[in-house]
C-alpha cells in the first residue's frame, strides 16, 4: 500500500494510470459503449465523414470506427494482457522453483532459459504464426512461449537475494513449508521486480501484436483489432488519413502511459532512484519538463 | 583468452545444434499437411488419400523424423534448404538475394543508428538536466511509443507523396534507402542512445573521474577517458542491436515493398511456404548466435575481468 500511495503522489502517473485503466474498462464494457454494432455494414456510408451518430466517421464498409475501435480495446489491450499475465505467471514459477530449490533442478531450468533467451524473439513469434498459422490464438501462445524465460530469470535472481536472509531461515526453522515461505515470506520481495519487468513488456508487446496484425498476421477479419484498422485503412491513406490516424493515436497514448506507468512503477519501488533524480529513465524527465512549461504557462 | 574463446564457442556449437533441431521440430507442430499445401499450389483439383500419399513419397516425409533431420541438417549446411512447396524453386536462389537486399539496409541503419545513439548520448550525457538532454529525452520516449509502421505510413504520405521527394516503394535508387532507413533509425536509436547515456554518466561520476579532474585534467581530457571505457559496454549491446535490427525489418520492408527478407517471409507465411519460413528462422538465428559470441568475444579481449565469467 505504500507502494500505491508512492505512486499516486507522482501526478504523471496518476494519470498514465488513469489512461490505461479507463482504456480496458471502456474495452471491458464495450457492448454497453459502443454506439453501433462494431461490424454492421452499411453500404451507403463508405468513407462518410464525422456526424452526429457516427463520431469518428465510417470505413471502407461503412462501418462505425468508434465502434470499431472500442471493440478493438478487446484484442490489442485486454488479450494482450492475458497473455502478459501467463507468461509471468509460468516464469515467476519457474523462477521461484529454479531460485528457491536451486541444485540440478535449477540448472536444468536454467539451461532451457538460455535456449529460449537465445533465440531472437521477433523472429520466433513470425515462426510460430507461420507454422501454426496466422490468428491472434496463435500469436499469444507464441507470445507467452517466447517471454516466459525472461521473466523465470528476473525473479530467479529476486529469489536467491531473500532466500539466504535470516527470517526465511527462520521461518524454515519454525517448521514453514516451502510452498507457505514462497508465498508469504519471498513473494512479496521479488513481486516488485517482476512488476517493473512485466510493465516495460507489456508496452512493447502491445506495439509488436498491433504491428503483427497490421502485416495480416494477427486477428482475422471481420473482428476490429487497432493494427487490423489502420492496414484496412492502408488503401486510402491519401483521401481519407483520419482513418489511419486515429488507431495510430489511440496505439501511442496508450503505449505511452504504459511505459511511463512502467518508469514510475520503478521509481517508486527504488526510493533511492526517487531522492537521486538522476534516473535515465525519459519519463522522469518528460514529467518534469511538462510541470515545469505548465507553470511557466500558468505564469 | 584463448581458454575464454574455447569455452565460448563450445557454448554456441551445442546451441546451434539446439536450434536447428528446434527449427526442424517447430514444422512437425503444423495443423496443416506439406503435402496439401503443395498440391494446392500446383492447383490439383481433386486431392485424393493416393495423391497425398505419393506426395509424401517424394517429400521424404515417410521416412523416419530424425533422418529426415539429419538429411536436412546437412543439406541446410551447403545451403541447400530443399524447394519451395508454392513456386518449386530452391528455396536458397529466393531467400539469398532477399538476405542480400535486407543486410544492405540493416548495415545502412545499424551505422546510422550507432553513430547517432553514441553522438545523442554523449551529448545528453555531457548536458545533463539541460534543455537539450530533456529535449532529446522526451522526443525519443514519443517516438519509441509510435508503432513503426504508423511512422512509415506518414513519412509515406508526407515525403513521397505530398512532397514527392522520395519513391514511395521498391528499391530502385539510392532514394529509395532514405525513408526505410530513417523509420529504422527513428524506432533503435532512440532506445539504444539511452544506454549510451545511462553509461556515460555512471562513468562520468566515477571515482576515476573525480581523480582526473583533481589532478587538474581538462575537462576535455576526462571526458575522452570516460568516452572510451563507457563505449565499452556499449559494443554488447551494438553486437546484439544488428541481428535484432535484422530481424525486426520485417513490418519495414512491406511497407516499403522492399525486396527482402521480410517481405519474402510474410508472403510466406501466408502462403504456407514451409521450407522457406524454415530457413528464414534457421538463418536468423544462427546470425543472433553469431553476433553474440562476437561481441562476447570482442567484450572479454577488451575488458579481462570479464574473461573470468562462465
Amino acid at each position: 500500500m505504500r507502494l500505491l500511495q508512492r505512486l499516486l503522489q507522482d501526478k504523471p502517473a496518476v494519470l498514465s494510470l488513469s489512461i490505461v485503466a479507463v482504456t480496458m474498462l471502456i474495452g471491458l464494457a464495450a457492448p454497453l459503449i459502443a454506439p453501433h454494432p462494431p461490424n454492421l455494414v452499411h453500404m451507403e456510408l463508405r468513407f462518410a465523414g464525422a456526424s452526429w451518430s457516427y463520431w469518428l466517421g465510417n470505413d471502407h464498409l461503412g462501418r462505425c470506427v468508434l465502434s470499431r475501435l472500442i471493440y478493438g480495446i478487446r484484442p490489442s489491450v485486454l488479450w494482450v494482457l492475458v497473455a502478459l499475465l501467463a507468461s509471468a505467471g509460468l516464469g515467476a514459477c519457474v523462477g521461484f522453483l529454479s531460485g528457491y530449490y536451486r541444485g540440478r533442478l535449477d540448472a536444468w531450468l536454467m539451461r532451457l532459459c538460455d535456449v529460449m533467451l537465445s533465440f531472437p524473439g521477433y523472429v520466433m513469434t513470425l515462426a510460430i504464426v507461420g507454422i501454426l498459422g496466422a490468428g491472434m490464438t496463435n500469436i499469444l501462445a507464441a507470445f507467452v512461449l517466447m517471454k516466459w524465460a525472461w521473466f523465470a530469470r528476473v525473479t530467479r535472481t529476486a529469489v536467491m537475494q531473500v532466500a539466504d536472509a535470516d527470517y526465511v531461515k527462520f521461518a524454515k526453522v519454525t517448521g514453514a513449508s516451502g510452498l507457505r515461505i514462497m508465498t508469504r515470506y519471498i513473494a512479496p520481495v521479488a513481486a516488485p521486480d517482476l512488476a517493473v519487468i512485466a510493465s516495460s513488456t507489456y508496452g512493447s508487446m502491445i506495439l509488436q501484436i498491433s504491428g503483427l496484425s497490421f502485416l495480416g498476421l494477427g486477428i482475422q477479419a471481420p473482428h476490429a483489432e487497432w493494427g487490423m484498422m489502420m492496414n484496412e485503412a492502408r488503401s486510402v491513406m491519401f483521401t481519407r488519413p483520419e482513418l489511419m490516424l486515429v488507431p495510430g493515436l489511440a496505439v501511442i497514448v496508450l503505449v505511452s502511459a504504459v511505459n511511463f506507468l512502467s518508469d514510475s512503477l520503478q521509481k517508486a519501488l527504488d526510493p533511492k532512484l526517487m531522492h537521486a533524480m538522476r534516473s535515465d529513465k525519459p519519463g522522469a524527465v518528460l514529467g518534469r519538463w511538462l510541470r515545469g512549461r505548465g507553470r511557466k504557462e500558468a505564469a | 583468452m584463448l581458454s575464454y574463446l574455447i569455452k565460448r564457442v563450445g557454448v554456441a556449437l551445442p546451441l546451434l545444434v539446439v536450434i536447428s533441431f528446434l527449427t526442424f521440430g517447430l514444422n512437425q507442430l503444423s495443423p496443416m499437411d506439406p503435402a496439401e499445401v503443395v498440391l494446392h499450389a500446383q492447383e490439383v483439383p481433386a486431392i485424393t488419400e493416393e495423391l497425398i500419399a505419393q506426395t509424401h513419397a517424394e517429400l521424404g516425409m515417410d521416412r523416419p523424423f530424425l533422418a529426415r533431420y539429419g538429411d536436412w541438417l546437412l543439406s541446410s549446411l551447403q545451403l541447400d534448404f530443399g524447394e519451395s512447396y508454392i513456386t518449386g524453386k530452391p528455396v536458397w536462389s529466393l531467400l539469398g538475394p532477399a538476405l542480400v537486399n535486407t543486410v544492405k539496409l540493416t548495415l545502412i541503419s545499424s551505422f546510422i543508428i550507432i553513430l547517432l545513439s553514441i553522438g545523442l548520448g554523449v551529448l545528453c550525457a555531457l548536458r545533463e538536466g539541460k534543455p537539450v538532454d530533456l529535449a532529446v529525452r522526451g522526443l525519443s520516449f514519443l517516438l519509441t511509443s509510435m508503432p513503426s509502421y504508423w511512422l512509415a505510413a506518414l513519412m509515406v504520405w508526407y515525403f513521397a507523396v505530398k512532397l514527392d521527394l522520395f519513391p514511395t516503394s521498391g528499391m530502385s535508387s539510392a532514394d529509395s534507402y532514405v525513408l526505410p532507413v530513417s523509420v529504422l533509425v527513428i524506432g533503435y536509436a532512440g532506445i539504444y542512445f539511452r544506454n549510451v547515456r545511462s553509461s556515460m554518466l555512471s562513468h562520468l561520476h566515477a571515482d576515476y573521474a573525480l581523480y582526473g579532474r583533481a589532478c587538474g585534467l581538462s575537462e576535455r581530457q576526462v571526458t575522452m577517458r570516460v568516452l572510451r571505457n563507457s563505449l565499452q559496454v556499449s559494443v554488447s549491446v551494438f553486437g546484439l542491436a544488428i541481428p535484432i535490427i535484422l530481424g525486426s525489418t520485417v513490418v519495414v520492408e512491406n511497407i516499403f515493398a522492399w525486396p527482402g527478407l521480410g517481405t519474402l517471409t510474410v508472403n510466406s507465411i501466408l502462403g504456407r511456404d514451409f521450407p522457406i519460413i524454415q530457413a528464414y528462422v534457421l538463418v536468423l538465428a544462427v546470425a543472433f548466435v553469431l553476433f553474440n559470441t562476437v561481441s562476447d568475444l570482442i567484450n572479454a579481449a577488451l575488458n579481462p575481468r570479464l574473461r573470468k565469467e562462465l
